[in-house]
């Protein structure tokens, strides 16, 4: 059975980030996750938005956390080589009640600490957002707003982490947790790990975790958000990140660009029993295209939707993120809901220093590297960039997904570098491959035959998401000969 | 920087036949710019018969048909550049490419055809809602594997789409010994041709729903079901009719959509109606010496129009090259009545013979296409039946044109 100093539960970009931050010391640390790849659950699915942080209640976790990890959000996106833009937040209003409320989200965003949030008129949000509807009268403006691709970052982290010596083990859905006065025993179905410290980032599993060391402290809910993507066409469409005023369900439906260029439309916000059910709403699409438009002076044309998805918020009932130890040496992340995405730097700073207080000793790395090669380098380099690399690999020069310009070498990397992609999602979450407007028609094919080449299996075993999720069944007849 | 006379992109049919034609007007300096590593283009996975009635009064397969074209681009010596993915054409004809030999490289063209083709629009596009589990395809997707890399897709299949991609997959996946459920179409009519219907889905019993559409997709992983609905004269689902088909494969023939990223990058407006450039007779775009033909002009139906509209470019091109394109003052628009949605080309240049290709927005009986110059009529022809799934071609002789400043397209009763 393999030890491990620290065990992190859920390998999205909380407990990416989590490992990452812990992988600067010298420690044995194992990341499990249920699913076949990382960044499956909430992760891949949210707006992608780093909020300024005007929106938490004054003294939670959220506030600080959100405004703490919004301030680093930048240099963690230059080490780790993701994108990062910042793109400034709006909360419109449209009438004298949004403008009150607008009024107190500055009070409280000044409160929490959110630099050069302010209150301004009709004129100057239409210099900022040329599109913004005729009926909008003044905004909440936060210039520190900002957009990041949440599964790239969680991607990076934990590539950036196994880098740096720690484990990533998939497919391991975490059954039972045995505890005793050394350490925790963790099973799956097939296999068991041990480990000295415990960080339950499980999502909206969280809870269930938790009740396998005996807390039965929290609950959590999956709140389903169905979204639309539109073309990249449509990317200037808006500068800022547009919200509504919030209601009691969430920040509402929003409308964003990208930092791939697309722009994003969603989420709604609807309470579900089952866990796993990610399909999207039929009556959830609709709202979406309903209600995005009324912000823009411009109509949003929905023909050109690339894909819609759906992601489900992990829903504390404590109103805050959890942040605590379960027990000895086991420590909870859980209900991280918005802002998680732009708490988790400072969440992994956080939680490192709640298992430093439950004994875990944190001794420097001599030689942890923090940087990791940005992996979209190629597709923004100069032409005599992107010779310099076809020079040293000629798979790079070989466009393979038309739509996104990806070339073979950049979808080798995502089949290599850590952590290894070993599907067609895995490869489109890398590298952009399938992302595009015909969404993989061309280059699915391709894709597959560089996995099955570089793993060594066969064509037909190549799958969408892992499990039974096959492209193809069988041989033609004809192939058969 | 590298300099040609012609560059084609695409090696397709379009590219190919706008190729020879181009070398037969005594263009020399021709480079052919392919993304795939042979040429042909979508040719190669349609191992159907049906091509070349009209081109060579034989019923070739796709790779057949292609074949003639590219023995002939052979002989000819004709340079291509295969594995080759062009970046970006901008304003200047400056065409900028990708491939492992040469790296990103740049070529200087005094004329440009583009031949790229289309592509298909996929399920994100639909919205349809559900989950988003594997066993969906776009029906050249489903076909690439089946005849291009031998494996089948999927065993019980539901098709969306009546065009001709879904029909001709509905008669493949059988042949392949898969079982399909069904095929539905949005429309209360279908869009391939009438050949196809008797041939593909007739002929093996394959139920086809007019007025239905998916509704909702079934399945974590892999697809388990589809739901169906009949839809009301706006094309909304109708609740009370959804019904489930279980199934593991659901191929998509939603429409094709000319692959114009190029085009427009190169600062070239797109028809919203065709979804491709504006031309002239010549099939030259608004861009001097840039020039469109095949798929990524307008949607074809037959192969051997994109081959003769490939002919014409070619032409147009050499004598733009050569100094000769016909100098003329004036420019003929030509307008459509909704009933026509559009024409090929859009405009006349010139003072020739014109032969204009057009599609209506719905099935008429009974009708007449009327071409005319404000009040007065030029041309009338009667038709049994004008579809959308049928492109049409009215012949406007030179003489007819004299004088002429606007012409109208309308279908009359």
């Amino acid at each position: 059975m393999k030890h491990f100093d620290v065990a992190v539960i859920g390998a999205g970009v909380v407990g990416g980030l989590i490992a990452r931050e812990l992988s600067r010391y010298n420690l044995n640390i194992c990341i499990l996750e249920a699913q076949n790849d990382v960044a499956m659950g909430a992760t891949r699915a949210n707006s992608g938005i780093v909020h300024a942080g005007f929106d938490a209640e004054v003294g939670s976790f959220k506030a600080r956390f959100n405004v703490a990890g919004s301030k680093m959000m930048k240099r963690v996106t230059d080490e780790l080589g993701v994108k990062y833009k910042n793109n400034g937040s709006l909360v419109v209003g449209f009438s004298d009640a949004d403008r009150k409320h607008i009024e107190k989200l500055v009070a409280r965003g000044i409160e929490n600490g959110v630099e050069g949030v302010r209150l301004i008129e009709a004129d100057e949000l239409r210099a900022i957002e040329p599109n913004i509807s005729d009926s909008a009268v003044c905004a909440l403006y936060a210039p520190t707003g900002a957009i990041v691709c949440p599964y790239e970052l969680c991607i990076a982290s934990i590539g950036n982490a196994m880098d740096n010596g720690a484990s990533l083990k998939c497919d391991f859905k975490v059954e039972k947790i045995e505890k005793s006065d050394e350490k925790y025993v963790i099973y799956s179905k097939n296999e068991h790990i041990s480990a000295d410290f415990v960080v339950n980032a499980a999502g909206i599993y969280a809870d269930e975790i938790a009740k396998m060391v005996g807390d039965e402290s929290f609950t959590v809910r999956a709140r389903k958000g169905d979204y639309i993507l539109l073309d990249r066409e449509c990317g200037t469409m808006a500068n800022c990140t547009i919200f509504r005023c919030p209601n009691e369900m969430g920040k509402g439906i929003l409308v964003s660009p990208t930092v791939d260029g697309n722009l994003l439309l969603g989420p709604t916000s609807v309470n579900i029993d089952d866990k796993g059910d990610k399909s999207t709403y039929a009556d959830g699409l609709s709202k979406i295209m309903a209600t995005a438009s009324e912000n823009l002076r411009v109509g949003l044309p929905f023909g050109k939707s690339i894909t819609s998805f759906c992601g489900l918020r992990a829903y504390g009932n404590t109103g805050d993120f959890i942040i605590r130890p379960a027990c000895e040496r086991f420590i909870n992340v859980a209900g991280i809901e918005s802002p998680g995405l732009s708490s988790a730097p400072a969440i992994a700073i956080y939680v490192a220093e709640l298992l430093e207080s439950e004994g875990l000793r944190l001794e420097k790395k001599e030689d942890f590297n923090p940087i990791r090669e940005p992996k979209h380098a190629f597709r923004e380099g100069s032409i005599v960039e992107k010779n310099e690399y076809i020079r040293r690999d000629a798979s790079y020069g070989r466009i393979i997904c038309r739509c996104e310009s990806i070339s073979e070498g950049e979808i080798l990397d995502a089949i290599r570098s850590n952590p290894p992609a070993r599907d067609l999602d895995g490869v489109k979450r890398r590298c952009r491959a399938g992302m595009g407007r015909c969404q993989g028609g061309f280059c699915a094919p391709y894709v597959m035959e560089l996995i099955a080449r570089e793993n060594g299996v066969d064509f037909a075993s190549v799958t969408k998401c892992g499990g039974e999720s096959a492209i193809v069944f069988s041989k033609t007849k004809g192939a058969q000969e | 920087m590298r300099k040609a006379d012609l560059v084609i992109i695409g090696g397709g049919p379009a590219g190919m036949a706008a190729a020879l034609s181009a070398r037969e007007q005594g263009i020399e300096d021709i480079l052919i710019l392919e993304r795939d590593s042979s040429l042909g283009g979508i040719l190669q996975q349609c191992i159907h018969n049906g091509f070349g009635l009209h081109t060579f009064g034989e019923e070739l397969t796709g790779p057949e048909y292609a074949w003639r074209y590219e023995k002939e681009v052979i002989d000819k010596k004709i340079p291509v550049l295969l594995n080759t993915m062009v970046l970006s054409v901008d304003e200047s004809k400056v065409i900028t490419a990708s491939n492992s030999e040469d790296g990103v490289f740049q070529i200087e063209a005094k004329a440009i055809i583009l031949a790229m083709g289309c592509r298909e629009r996929p399920r994100g596009a639909l919205n349809i809602a559900g989950t988003r589990p594997s066993g969906i395809y776009s029906a050249g997707m489903a076909q690439k594997l089946v005849n291009m890399k031998g494996y089948m897709p999927g065993r019980e299949v539901v098709i969306l789409g009546s065009g001709d991609i879904g029909l001709i997959m509905a008669r493949r996946m059988t042949f392949e010994g898969a079982r399909v459920h069904a095929v539905c179409e949005l429309m209360p009519y279908s869009g391939g041709l009438a050949r196809n219907i008797e041939q593909c889905l007739n002929d093996f019993d394959i139920p086809l729903k007019l007025s239905h559409t998916v509704v909702e997709i079934h399945g974590k992983e892999r697809l388990e079901g589809v739901t169906i609905a009949k839809v009301d004269e706006n094309r909304r689902p109708i609740p009370e009719t959804r019904e489930y088909i279980p199934c593991d494969t659901l191929l998509l023939s939603v429409g094709l959509i000319p692959e114009n990223e190029l085009t427009a990058g190169a600062g070239i407006e797109l028809s919203r109606i065709t979804n491709g450039a504006t031309v002239d007779e010549n099939r030259q775009t608004e861009i001097e010496g840039i020039f469109a033909c095949g798929n990524v002009l307008h949607v074809h139906d037959l192969v051997d129009f994109v081959s003769s509209e490939a002919e014409i470019a070619g032409r147009g091109a050499a004598a733009y090259i050569k100094g000769e394109a016909e100098k003329s003052d004036r420019v003929i628009n030509i307008s459509t009545d909704g009933r026509v949605r559009y024409t090929v080309p859009q405009r006349i240049a010139g003072q020739g013979d014109v032969d204009v290709y057009f599609r209506v927005a719905d099935v008429y009986r009974d009708a007449t296409i009327k071409v005319s110059d404000g009040e007065r009529v030029i041309l009338q022809k009667k038709k049994l039946k004008l579809a959308p799934g049928e492109m049409e071609c009215v012949k406007l002789p030179a003489d007819k044109l004299c004088g002429v400043e606007n012409l109208r397209f309308s279908i009359e009763f």
